[in-house]
């Protein structure tokens, strides 16, 4: 059977539904981060099975600059959590509800 | 063969992951699962020759932020969280904003399944997914966003460590 462009979309396209679907579901903050890095890294397989079947550099320099922009939104991300904890003790993200309302 | 039957074994455990990650209790088995499956995208990366694009899955992903991840966990001596008493209306919208949006993905993708490109043979797809061939556009073409990607990195290391810090009481 041969594996064409469709599979890796698929599969793309299922990855990027569970990482929406976890960042709706959990109340964790750092499990809903990880759950950010499944979106980006799902969006990247599509993008190098793009980039690989055209035969064009262009798509795999983006994935490049998403991998480093994941990277500088996790630590971020992570710093922005400790602070939430520091002052709330926890990082439930039902508790952390003070401009809501 | 060898290369379709790698494919489905990764696609398999990376989805298999992902599940793992979304239902597990605990926040270090999460990462753990999203460590295997950062693995198993790095191969499948692998399967259609994009070489440098595996190393530096493993490289960044596996190997600097799932650290960063697992480092903060450790920090906050994390335990599962307790379980909600109340019924949560929030599940029942987040399963089908998500499964509205697989089909709308789906259904895309077999709309346009008659536009995709046809594919370059394999030694083409081989020398694009090369370190030479993607430095040499990295460093001419791409130059510019490179510096300020360069600059992106600085300003979150240093936004980082500011949020992160003790405030003076």
């Amino acid at each position: 059977m041969e594996i064409t462009l469709n599979w890796y979309l698929t599969l793309s396209a299922l990855l990027f539904t569970m990482g929406v679907l976890g960042f709706l579901f959990r109340r964790n903050a750092i499990v809903m981060l990880m759950c950010v890095e499944l979106m980006l890294n799902s969006v990247n397989i599509s993008l190098v099975a793009l980039s690989q079947s055209m035969g064009d550099t262009a798509g795999q320099i983006l994935v490049f600059f998403v991998m480093s922009v994941a990277a500088a939104e996790a630590a971020v991300g992570l710093a922005l959590v400790i602070a939430i904890f520091r002052n709330k003790l926890t990082i439930d993200v039902t508790q952390i509800n003070l401009f809501k309302y | 063969m060898t290369a379709s039957i790698l494919f489905f074994v990764l696609a398999t455990v990376a989805i298999a992951a992902a599940l793992g990650m979304l239902i597990s209790r605990n926040p270090v088995n999460s990462a753990l699962w999203l460590i295997l499956n950062l693995f198993c995208v790095a191969g499948l990366y692998l399967t259609v020759n994009a070489e440098f694009i595996a190393v530096i899955q493993v490289l960044v992903y596996a190997g600097a932020i799932m650290v960063l991840f697992l480092f903060v966990i450790m920090l906050l001596n994390l335990a599962a969280l307790p379980d909600l008493k109340r019924v949560e209306w929030r599940r029942f919208i987040a399963f089908f904003l998500g499964m509205g949006l697989l089909a709308m993905l789906m259904f895309v993708m077999a709309s346009s399944l008659e536009m995709l490109p046809d594919p370059v043979s394999l030694e083409t797809a081989a020398t694009t997914g090369s370190a030479t061939e993607l430095a040499k556009v990295l460093f001419t073409r791409y130059a510019m966003p490179l510096e300020i990607i360069g600059i992106l990195l600085l300003a979150a290391t240093i936004g980082a460590v500011v949020i992160a810090k003790r405030k003076p009481v």
